[in-house]
């Protein structure tokens, strides 16, 4: 029979639920950084595409709980099958550190020429990515960055200050001619150092532009739930403003939601990552959202061909160097109306 | 026993105040010390918003933000007071409302339009709290194994049918309810139906033999037994009303947020039982009320929205929410012991 408990184990039980459901949000912010399933990655290879010498690819990847990091996977698996002369050996993603250090040893030991790695944590893997490297296997470090640039051969992956630079400067040219302008910052999850990066660019942006200010900050979790919840609030403490930067185009979907019940359009928004949902909203330009700022999609694919590349001993196609760069930073691309056609394929749900 | 022992008017048992003015008191309920000390908080909370930001704060539009943004945590709240009164705990709150947010906002669900979205939202809920509540009452499991057990799977089963994605709604005449439209004399849908289940719970708790029963089972489970009360199934019942409690949560979230997400309901758990506690709901159980847990919710629910208006960021909300708890617990310790 059930017995009612200490105190002790009470608190116990608290902790234990704060916890699991700590766990339960992290896994599910890491999607903001969303990519898309590569429909647009038709286009030039970054290497030479004349088959050369085979290469087998060892790819491992965090488990795929959620759109973005199926997108990685989809990206990685389609753009290997377009080289007659890649082979890719795919692990089963993990989120726990132990099992995805096994999962790269297995991989090392299969002696596969190139490791492609996106680690689910890239500090506690960065032994491993050691390891594979002194073993003469060369590691793509695919978006979350090893601890160290001796653990990896070539770094690949987005710009988090990047976005918050362009969404600044394109919400500072919209609003040149205007005195006074405000504008608002509704953030991704505070404690992730991305979000500090994204603020930091926005910030750096603004300076360039003196008749702005930004005048009120809250920071959501990425889910739309949040989103909307904190937007409410940010619109009735905010009776006028110019313009909003919303880090994440989930958590836009709720901030969206509170503007429509709200019933404003006096601003200009602009979301962050590339969501389908907010490429469909640019399109038809029937409400706040303008533009959004990209976390480029294609980075998986990308690492497919730097490492086919590496595999090769190619530089990279149209560059004068002989080797492969040590990091590629993705461009955070403004995708308004403008552009929208070219983009919208790599929206992501 | 080494004292004599004394007739009825022990000092241990604490019998409500005789009371002069009967319909007074059935209006107040349990309008004791405690319940007034949490009104001081509220009505300190109030001015410090009014003072800060007058112009926002005191806006009818924002009485009826706060009163929108405390109500899916407010109707979860009402179920877990009934669980923490009977001594259990319902730790899956928070996953329930993911699971049946998702469900029911899946493109097979949205097929049938709002009443599909609504029933599955519900029947959801209950089927979780149907689990946790055969497995507690006939499994003979600790509430905190079950429930726990039912955040991790009912948050991964979220998870799986969502695949990460966020399930947009498109059925209109759902979101319209969220709308200022549908407002009725100025009040939101989604809050009449939190004051609704407020009423219900009061009155289930207050007045009727299940609420006795809750209260009697929380209090002492083995005399409850022998006093002829079914024990197990009053503790079933009670997981399945904190089940539908989150099933009617979910709908609420998703007329709010338009649409479904697995991350929905987060950390739902600690809010309410935070908001329980501080309204006066015994952790151990044998005492529950629901117009404490209420004014806990809101007293959250208007801190957030203070701190909203003054601009202040997360970091500092949290440092300061936690102090509140501690503050409003302390506080009613001293209340409690006066009285």
């Amino acid at each position: 029979m059930p017995e009612p408990m200490s105190r002790t184990s009470r608190r116990g039980l608290l902790l234990g639920a704060a916890a699991v459901s700590t766990g339960a949000l992290l896994a599910g912010c890491t999607s903001n950084d969303s990519q898309d399933e590569e429909p647009a990655a038709g286009g030039q290879s970054a290497t030479d595409d004349q088959p050369g010498k085979q290469v087998t690819i060892g790819f491992a990847g965090p488990q795929a709980d959620h759109g973005w990091l199926n997108a990685i996977n989809d990206n990685a698996k389609r753009r290997a099958k377009k080289y007659s002369d890649v082979t890719l050996e795919i692990t089963e993603g993990s989120n726990d550190t132990a099992a995805q250090i096994g999962q790269i040893e297995t991989l090392i030991n299969k002696k596969v020429d190139v490791l492609v790695v996106l680690p689910a944590d890239g500090k506690a893997l960065t032994q491993v990515g050691l390891k594979a490297m002194r073993a003469g296997i060369p590691v793509v470090n695919l978006d979350r960055i090893f601890n160290s640039p001796q653990a990896y051969r070539c770094w690949i992956g987005g710009d988090n200050y990047g976005m918050g630079l362009n969404a600044g400067t394109y919400i500072g040219e919209k609003l040149k001619g205007k005195s006074d302008a405000r504008v608002v910052e509704l953030a991704g999850l505070d404690n992730l150092e991305l979000t500090k990066q994204r603020t930091q660019g926005f910030d750096d942006a603004l300076k360039n532009y003196p008749n702005i200010k930004k005048v009120a900050r809250q920071a959501a979790d990425f889910t739309v739930e949040s989103g909307q919840a904190k937007m409410a609030q940010l619109l009735q403490a905010q009776s006028k403003f110019d313009a909003l930067w919303n880090h994440d185009d989930d958590q836009g979907v709720g901030a969206l939601r509170a503007v429509e019940q709200a019933g404003r359009d006096d601003f200009l928004m602009v979301g962050g990552a590339g969501a389908l949902s907010a490429f469909q909203a640019i399109k038809q330009d029937n409400g706040v959202l303008k533009a959004t700022v990209l976390y480029p999609p294609t980075m998986a694919a990308s690492a497919i061909d730097l490492a086919r590349a590496l595999g090769q001993g190619k530089g990279v196609g149209g560059l004068a160097e002989y080797e492969i760069p040590t990091s590629v930073t993705l461009y955070s691309a403004v995708v308004d109306k403008d552009n929208i056609e070219r983009y919208l394929p790599t929206g992501f749900r | 026993m080494t004292q004599p022992v004394s007739p009825p008017r022990d000092s241990t048992h604490k019998l409500p105040p005789v009371d002069r003015l009967p319909a007074f008191r059935g209006l107040l309920g349990h309008a004791d010390v405690r319940t007034l000390s949490l009104l001081g908080v509220l009505a300190a909370l109030v001015l410090i918003g009014g003072i800060t930001r007058p112009d926002e704060f005191l806006d009818t539009r924002n009485l009826q933000l706060v009163l929108t943004q405390a109500s899916v945590i407010g109707v979860v709240t009402v179920g877990m007071t009934f669980v923490i009164t009977s001594g259990g705990i319902d730790l899956s709150v928070g996953a329930i409302v993911a699971l049946s947010s998702v469900w029911a906002t899946t493109v097979a669900t949205q097929e049938f339009g709002f009443a599909g979205i609504l029933f599955t939202a519900v029947l959801v809920g209950v089927g979780c709290g149907l689990v946790n509540g055969l497995l507690i009452a006939y499994g003979g499991m600790v509430p905190f194994i079950a429930t726990l057990a039912m955040l991790a799977s009912a948050r991964g089963l979220a998870l799986q049918i969502t695949d990460g994605k966020t399930q947009i709604v498109g059925v209109t005449s759902l979101l319209d309810l969220g709308e200022r439209d549908a407002y009725v004399l100025g009040v939101p849908p989604l809050v009449m139906v939190f004051a609704v289940v407020t009423v219900c719970g009061w009155l289930i708790l207050n007045r009727t033999t299940f609420g006795r029963r809750t209260v009697a089972v929380g209090g002492n489970a083995e005399a409850a037994r022998l006093a002829g009360i079914d024990v197990r199934r009053q503790r079933l019942y009670l997981y399945l009303l904190s089940g539908l409690c989150c099933g009617i949560a979910a709908f609420l979230l998703i007329v709010l947020s338009g649409s479904g997400q697995n991350t929905n309901g987060n950390l739902y758990e600690l809010d309410a039982i935070a908001a329980a506690i501080i309204g006066g709901t015994l952790l151990t159980g044998g005492r529950g009320t629901i117009t404490g847990s209420v004014l806990g919710v809101l007293i959250f629910t208007t801190i957030t929205n203070i701190f909203a208006l003054n601009n202040l960021q997360s970091d500092v909300q949290q440092i300061a929410k936690g102090a509140i708890i501690v503050a409003a617990v302390l506080v009613q310790r001293r209340t409690a012991s006066t009285t």
